[in-house]
């Protein structure tokens, strides 16, 4: 029989303002068990605590309740406080009174009386409760990170930088990722391979930080501090270590008609390529779907002008199998497709373009070395217009329903550049909002109207229509003048929604990572614990998480490397005792609980059973309490009632059950 | 009817919800009929947002109104401007009778004070 003491808290006028707290001391001291009822003002005080304390001492209490806010607020102190009365934590329960009761409610009387039958199913179930000992496990001292743009190397440098080594897996043949294809950033203009190379050469040269560029996560297994990668290393078809970079190969390359991906497809490339000049590592990759060798067996030219004899047609994908403690993922973003947005004709006139490729276009290295013109006919625009939004705040099913929260900004900057260095071009801009909150930005959107003279019209485009004189006649609104526009311009820019990787979805399923319905990983806690994922082990880097700006992601990347560090930095983790065990009288065998595991800790043996004095040689579940999360799918997946969950039995459940419908 | 009454009749006709509008104003940016109606397409929303009925059905926008529904295609909101339109098109014919309208009836409603577009409209819709 346990001794079980009851304490119910004020929470200041938080739960004793709707909840007659000595009413529901009275009414408990009668449950089964309940040796001892009191309330405080404070529980979580340490004057609360000591209160406990001293109850457990004077009482010899085995078993506590605490009727005070959700566990997720205090349940780790209230475990630690009965550790120090010399009680298992595991012994504790929490009653919800405040978030599940007197919040919610209005009436007191009503309010009281659910407190008491929240108190009697936490009661009931205490009354079942059993001591349980966390274990340990190790951490191996090594992070992964998945993706290398900014995010991902930035994370890697903060990881590397406090002495644990890091892996960083990029599926591009270099890392970089989407910065590397801007132009300048906002809002000091700095061009964003100058600011963006440095970080790059510096996660290169670091001791501790590994790059593996063309290479893919292909599986995951394990859990938090010990979790085992398989990386797909992609068949590059050049040695590495024996390539110089001198980029003769790219020269002689027959094959130069293949788009472009660094530059959004407005050029081509070779069939053996680097992405962009500055990339790391500076290693081509051959194309094998573009290659006239790989395609027809003729050609080999690469391979007769490199002088370092690097070119290997025979390569093949290569697998690494690593451990890491702790895993990142910071797989970024792509624009949306297009194809549902016919109104602005961006299918229809190679003059509308979108943003990511006006960067390409503004660029030095881009497809016309930095001159704005039309992509059509090569002529100087006099008139350009940015419509914004396009996919942003949709829903109507065709776009995203989120806003993308970088693109009032880009433009602005968009429209600052042209009206600087083309100052005969006007360039307007459609928009819903101008939404530039941060630390000078909205400055920097004053800017662009006040001194650079860019034209924003309040209102969206309605439609685009090309002009067989090869105009653009962009029809919008202006909602402060209440006018239709009708404006032929040379260019329009749209300033096109943001999405996750589609990758991510593949890899989040890998992690046991959640993910929302746009695909962007879901944080432990919106506001508490941002950068973390509900999986544990599993940290959230940059756009994977929500559209963000430079700035937000770099501050973002830092806090995950800190998380991953935290975890890195511990000898051993405490592991959750509440993991399912197997009755193995009960159990058939029948592999139910281990199709539905996610975290692959079920398994089978074949063992002798003692069943009631009949000797047995069966099938049995064996779970591995390391890699069981406490989940309980098993539970409810197990038709013979042989899987439990320590803490969670199906017996303490159903008390619970009882005793709020008694 | 009560205003408030009228603006509730309309939101049940068109099913439609203005306060999703969020008035970046491509229904207007996208209508043919702009430059012709005296209450734009963006417009109609808020009016049914505030109540302001009386305006609405006594609007030269009901008539001018091609039904093209080109709003209703490019509205990334989901809010439909034409939709409320024919709405208040269908308040002016059911304000007559206070009731709904019969195929058989419409010979009869034939008459100059009709806005023809209402029939135009309804003709569009039911053949989709």
């Amino acid at each position: 029989m346990q001794r079980i003491g009851v304490f119910v808290c004020h929470c200041g006028s938080n739960i004793a303002a709707t909840v007659d707290v000595k009413k529901v001391v009275e009414m408990v001291k009668t449950e089964p068990g309940v040796i001892h009822a009191e309330d405080y003002q404070y529980m979580c005080s340490e004057a609360g605590q000591a209160k406990i304390i001293e109850a457990v001492k004077e009482h010899k209490l085995n078993g506590l309740v605490v009727c005070s806010c959700s566990p997720r607020m205090h349940e780790a102190t209230f475990r630690k406080c009965a550790e120090r009365a010399g009680i298992n934590p595991y012994m504790v329960e929490i009653a919800n009174i405040r978030e599940h009761c007197s919040w919610i409610h209005k009436d007191m009387d009503e309010a009281t009386e659910k407190a008491v039958i929240l108190a009697r199913a936490a009661i009931a179930k205490v009354n079942l409760n059993a001591p349980l000992q966390a274990g340990e496990s190790g951490v191996v001292k090594r992070a992964l990170v998945i993706g290398g743009g900014i995010a991902g190397i930035q994370t890697a440098l903060d990881i590397a930088d406090a002495g644990f080594p890091v892996d960083i897996v990029e599926k591009e043949p270099s890392i970089g990722g989407r910065m590397s294809q801007l132009d300048k950033t906002f809002p000091t203009l700095d061009c964003s391979a100058c600011i963006l190379t440095p970080k790059m050469v510096e996660a290169a040269a670091h001791p501790n930080i590994t790059i593996h560029t063309y290479s893919e996560v292909e599986n995951v297994s394990g859990f938090v501090g010990n979790f085992t990668v398989e990386i797909r290393k992609k068949a590059r078809s050049i040695d590495m270590d024996k390539c110089t970079g001198c980029g003769l190969c790219q020269e002689k390359c027959p094959m130069k008609k293949t788009p472009s991906e660094f530059n959004r497809g407005l050029g081509n490339r070779s069939a053996i390529y680097t992405p962009f000049a500055q990339a790391i590592p500076n290693v081509p990759v051959i194309d094998r779907n573009a290659c006239l060798k790989f395609k027809t067996g003729k050609c080999g030219i690469c391979s007769t002008v490199c002088a370092a004899g690097a070119i290997d047609y025979t390569q093949v994908d290569t697998m690494v199998t690593e451990k890491y403690g702790a895993i990142v993922v910071a797989t970024g973003f792509d624009m949306i497709k297009l194809d549902k947005y016919d109104e602005y004709a961006y299918s229809q006139s190679k003059d509308v373009i979108t943003s990511l490729e006006l960067e390409r276009v503004m660029n030095a290295a881009g497809p016309t070395k930095g001159h704005l013109e039309r992509l059509s006919d090569g002529k100087a625009p006099k008139e350009i217009v940015f419509i914004q939004c396009v996919g942003s705040r949709c829903a109507d099913g065709r776009g995203k329903g989120y806003c993308s929260k970088i693109c009032c900004m880009y433009t602005a900057k968009h429209a600052m550049l042209i009206r600087d260095k083309y100052p005969d071009v006007n360039v307007t801009v459609f928009y819903i909002d101008v939404r530039t909150p941060g630390k000078n930005f909205d400055e920097f959107y004053r800017r662009a109207v006040e001194n650079y003279g860019v034209n924003y019209v309040k209102g969206q485009v309605g439609k685009v229509i090309p002009q067989p004189d090869g105009k653009l006649l962009v029809q919008g609104v202006d909602l402060i003048d209440n006018k239709q526009i009708l404006k032929e311009a040379d260019m329009v820019v749209l300033a096109a929604a943001i999405e996750p990787n589609p990758d991510v979805r593949k890899i989040a399923t890998m992690l046991t990572a959640s993910i929302d319905n746009d695909n962007f990983l879901t944080e432990a806690h919106a506001k508490l614990r941002p950068v973390e994922s509900p999986t544990a082990g599993i940290f959230l880097s940059g756009v994977c998480q929500g559209p963000k700006d430079i700035p937000e992601t770099v501050a973002q990347a830092g806090a995950a490397a800190v998380k991953a560090i935290g975890l890195l930095a511990k000898d051993k983790l405490m592991t959750n005792p509440c993991t399912a065990k197997s009755d193995e009288l009960l159990c058939n065998g029948c592999s139910k609980c281990a199709n539905v595991c996610p975290y692959g800790a079920i398994s089978y043996e074949v063992k002798e059973i003692n069943d009631h004095g009949i000797r047995e040689t069966r099938r049995v579940a064996q779970v591995n309490n390391a890699l069981c999360q406490g989940c309980g799918a098993c539970t409810v997946a197990c038709p013979s009632g042989a899987m439990d969950l320590q803490g969670f039995s199906n017996r303490q459940i159903i008390a619970e059950v009882d005793a709020i419908c008694r | 009817m009560s205003t408030v009454n009228k603006a509730e009749l309309i939101k049940e006709i068109s099913g439609v919800n203005p306060l999703k509008c969020m008035k970046c104003g491509k229904c207007s940016a996208s209508c043919p009929s702009f430059n012709e109606m005296d209450i734009k397409p963006h417009q109609f929303v808020s009016y049914v947002v505030n109540g302001d009925i009386e305006a609405l059905v006594n609007s030269a926008s009901l008539t001018k109104c091609l039904s093209c529904f080109a709003c209703i295609e490019r509205c990334p909101r989901d809010v439909k401007p034409a939709k409320l339109i024919d709405a208040a098109r269908q308040l002016v014919i059911r304000q007559k009778g206070e009731t709904m309208l019969s195929p058989n009836e419409i010979p009869e409603l034939l008459d100059p004070e009709t806005p023809q577009q209402l029939l135009v409209s309804a003709f569009r819709r039911y053949r989709r």
